[in-house]
This record gives C-alpha cells, structure tokens and sequence, in this order.
C-alpha cells in the first residue's frame, strides 16, 4: 500500500521539470569540492530548511497536547491553593464543580461583566497595549512594569456563600518572574494558601517557595494591617499604615508569641531577594494598585453576592 | 543480529559504561548530572532524553559527514542537535508535563551538553551511521548509568524515598529517618561523583592521569619563603 503510493508520489516527482531541475542541482553540488563557497552556502540552507521543517512539524503538531497539558496543571495549581486537591479526584469535574472563575476590574474592584472569563488569558492580557497599563515607576515595587486592566480571579463558594478568594499574583523575585495564587478566606485579610506555579528561582534557596511546609506557614496570616505594632518589627518589613498590606517575609523564624507575628512568615533561607520579591509581590497586588478595592467591595457584601 | 552485533559495535556500546565513561572518565556533562540527580525519575527521563539525541544526532551527523564543510563543520553539528533537542523538548511538554517542568532548562541545555558534542566530533565524523548510532546510545548509557547511581544516593538519602516511594520512614512523620538536606543540593552530586571517580580509579588504575607536575619539596628550604 505505502509503497505504491510512495512510487506514485516518486513517479509525479520525476515528471516535474523542477524536481528534475533540484536533482541536476544536487548532483552537481555534491559532486563539489567540501570547502567550496557554493557547497558550503548550499549545505547551510538545505540543513536549516530539513531541521526547520521538524521542529516546526513536532511544535506544531504537539501544540494541542501542550495546551491541555498547561490547562489542567493550572486548574490543579487552583484547586490546590483552594486545598481542594485530592489525590485521584477528576480534576476538571471538581474544578467545574467547585471553582467559579470571575474577571475583576482592577482600577474600579467591580466584576467585569462584558468579558468571558473562560476566554480571558490575564497572561496575554499583561502583554497587550490595549488591555494593560504601564506601572508607574516608584509604585512598581513587584518589579512587573506592566499590570493587565482586568485581572482573573477564582471564587469557591459553598451554599452562596463566598469560601475563598483566589487571586493570581506576580513579581520578581531574584533570576524570574514568579506567578502563583493567593488564597484568601472571605474576609478578604485571612491567606489561606499561596502557590507559585511558574517560578526559575534558584532550586533549594529560592525555589523553596514551592516546599509544601513553607506554604503551610502562611495559613491564617493576616493581609491588612489592623494595629499599629504591625510595621514595628524591623527587617525585610517597611512601615505600613492601617490598612495597608502589611504582610511579609521576616529574616529567620517567626516568634508566634510576638505581636505582629500574624503579619509575618518565615524567609526563606539563603535566599533574601527571592523572599524579598516575595513580600513585595504580595504588597503590590494587596494595594490599592492590586486587588484591595476588589477586596473592600467583596467584603462588604459579606460574599452574599450572587 | 551477528551482523549488528559486530567486534565494533560492542565495543563502542560497552566501552563507555566503565573503562571511557563520559562522566567519570572524559568529565563532561557534569552540570546537568548535578542539577538533574535530585530525584529519579528526573534522572531517568534526562538520561533517555539525552540518549536519543546523542545517538540521532550522531547518525544524522554521521549520514552526511562526506558533505560537511569543514568551515561550518560545528554550526552544521550544533543545529543538528539543536533542533532534536526542541524535538525531545516539544516531546515532553507534550507527553511528560510534570517532568518537563521539574528538568525546565535542563532539557534544552543538552544542546550544551559536551558528551552529544564530543560525540558527533569525535566518532560520527569518522564512522558510518549505524556504528555513530550505537557509539551515541553506548555513551548515553554510560551517562545513564552515573546519573542513575547517583540520583539512587541523592533522593534515599535526601529524602527517603525512591522514585517518589517512601524507602524510609522520615523522622518529621513519626519515622527514624533523619534526612540528609544537603544531598537535595547540587554540591552533593558533585560529591558523589566524585567518590566514584576515586571508587573506578581505584579498581581501573590504568585510568589514572599521569600528574603534570610535581610538588617539589620544601624540606631543603626551596620555596619556603613565602
């Protein structure tokens, strides 16, 4: 079977006055001296064009599987930061199920009704001049340099209520640009999880910030400063008014029995720029500037809000 | 199979296991055998990555070494293996998700990796594509075969476990092991590899490096001033 058709195709081949014309062609530089200028020339672009034409064949052909494969690891990346991962569970069911995907926009904290938040890609979003906007230099202290208008955010809710908050955050840390999720309960203050999914910091140092113990320390810190004695502790932490984000990463071990240790959590050690990029993310998208008016407007209605 | 399995191919499928390994004895491709070793399956998915390329693009190189010019010689080499790389990396992005993601760069620095290099300059440019194919999956092996050692040292150590198994029952949930966090470092590998050139000098003393010079001694005051 194939090799009829192989034979067919090779029959049409020869009757075509330029494949003729390719084999004089080949034959001829083949024949050519290896350091010749032609040869040499000819070699390169034959070379590149057989190798472009596999690599764009297996990029393009694979592309499909590709996207899957990131779409369920970003849902699993939500669904874990909701702690809603279970092992063995179908992913898309318990993400369908439980997971309500909702795009905000950013300047005003409203819902963005007129955009499908299926569709929506706040990664693309960031890239596009259209749907993005520049940072302004001295309030750029997650180092993005570019937010998206609208920004993607992820509810669970249970019998109506609001559970978790899901938000998407990014920063630089120390060599990337660390994306993950910050799960806050429906106060809008108390962080659930957090979870960076795409980070390159430095594995064992940086790279800890995927260590599952290290993330559990953030369960039950609180966001918004309450009290004064919140910005007292010197370090890493700046001063933050009430109301501001004051949470961030200490140099060491936090001391629970210290006031203001709500706001803390560990720093992750050997690696003070990454736990640095850390706390800024996180103070960026918890501003004025993030999510707080989101967060304000969320709040009030207690998560009554349909 | 008498036909394959000629004086020549054995010898350039076995050779690099022990007596011309490309870690222990040629010491290349150490950065990924660092970086990659923290965890098994990492290690494996790596070493079959990296043995496909060496072994493909070795034939490739192989297949038309009459007609490389020799000015271009390494270019032509390097997009050889370039664009296999992007194929293994396309591959894995497609079929292996988890451990795309875990091996990240690493993947595409087999492009770097001096073992696929040295191989296509070293034999393929010389040798008939059969005989470059086996060279190239003889020195995967041989990579292979460190990796693996040494990633099997790394993750019971480091972590008690074994492919993601628990081995060991780790002191923090209740079990006697007190894991060793320096071999989930880097540093560790180099450690191990280290001990296992020492282990194949010590048994193959005849690959052992003549020194390039000698300490002289400072027993009759030479030197001594400093």
């Amino acid at each position: 079977m194939l090799n009829e058709q192989l034979n067919k195709v090779s029959a049409k081949l020869d009757k075509c006055e330029h494949y003729q014309k390719f084999k004089v062609y080949r034959d001829k530089v083949l024949a050519l001296g290896n350091d010749s200028l032609e040869k040499t020339i000819a070699i390169a672009v034959a070379l590149c064009l057989v190798c472009a034409v596999l690599v764009s064949f297996s990029a393009v052909a694979l592309k499909p599987l590709q996207v899957n494969n990131k779409e369920a690891d970003m849902k699993k990346n939500i669904l874990d930061v909701a702690g809603l991962l279970e092992e063995g569970a179908n992913i898309d069911a318990v993400f369908k199920d439980k997971i309500e995907a909702k795009v905000v926009n950013l300047e005003t904290g409203d819902y963005a009704e007129d955009i499908n938040p299926a569709e929506y890609d706040q990664r693309k979003a960031a890239k596009d001049p259209a749907m993005s906007v520049a940072i302004p230099k001295e309030k750029d202290i997650a180092h993005i340099r570019i937010k998206p208008k609208y920004a993607k955010v992820f509810l669970v809710k249970e019998g109506g209520a609001i559970k978790s908050i899901i938000l998407p955050i990014n920063g630089y840390g120390l060599w990337s640009t660390l994306y993950g999720f910050l799960s806050l309960e429906a106060d809008g203050q108390t962080v659930q999880s957090i979870n960076f999914y795409d980070q390159a910091e430095t594995p064992g140092l940086g790279g800890e910030v995927v260590n599952p113990n290290w993330r559990a320390l953030w369960k039950g810190k609180k966001v918004y400063a309450e009290t004064e004695q919140a910005s007292l502790e010197k370090g890493l932490i700046e001063e933050a008014e009430i109301g501001e984000p004051a949470l961030a990463l200490i140099k060491g071990v936090v001391d629970n029995s210290k006031p203001g240790s709500q706001y803390q959590v560990d720093g992750l050690a050997g690696a003070s720029l990454t736990s640095t990029g850390v706390t800024n993310l996180v103070r960026y998208w918890m501003s004025k500037e993030g999510f707080a008016k989101y967060l304000a407007k969320v709040r009030t209605v207690k998560g009554k809000e349909s | 199979m008498s036909e394959i399995l000629n004086d020549e191919t054995k010898k350039v499928l076995t050779e690099p296991l022990v007596d011309n390994n490309p870690i222990t004895l040629q010491v290349l491709g150490i950065c990924s055998a660092l970086a990659v070793t923290s965890q098994m399956s990492t290690s494996l998915i790596m070493a079959l990555a990296l043995t496909l390329v060496t072994a493909f693009s070795s034939a490739a190189i192989s297949a038309i070494r009459n007609h490389i010019p020799g000015s271009i010689r390494i270019i032509v080499q390097m997009t050889i293996i370039a664009s296999l790389v992007i194929v293994v990396d396309q591959m894995l992005k497609a079929f292996a998700y988890e451990i795309s993601k875990q091996l990240s760069v690493f993947v595409g620095l087999i492009i770097t990796n001096c073992i696929v290099m040295g191989r296509a300059e070293g034999y393929a440019m010389k040798n008939p594509p059969l005989a470059s194919f086996m060279d190239g999956i003889g020195n995967g092996l041989g990579y292979s075969l460190i990796l693996i050692t040494v990633s099997f040292i790394r993750e019971l150590l480091g972590s008690g476990k074994l492919l993601g198994i628990e081995m060991f029952t780790l002191s923090k949930d209740g079990g006697w092991y007190d894991p060793n966090g320096l071999m989930l470092l880097p540093p560790s590998a180099f450690f191990i590899i280290g001990l296992i050139i020492w282990g194949v000098r010590q048994w193959k003393p005849k690959q052992v490096e003549a020194a390039d010079f000698k300490i002289m001694s400072i027993a009759h005051g030479e030197g001594g001033h400093h």
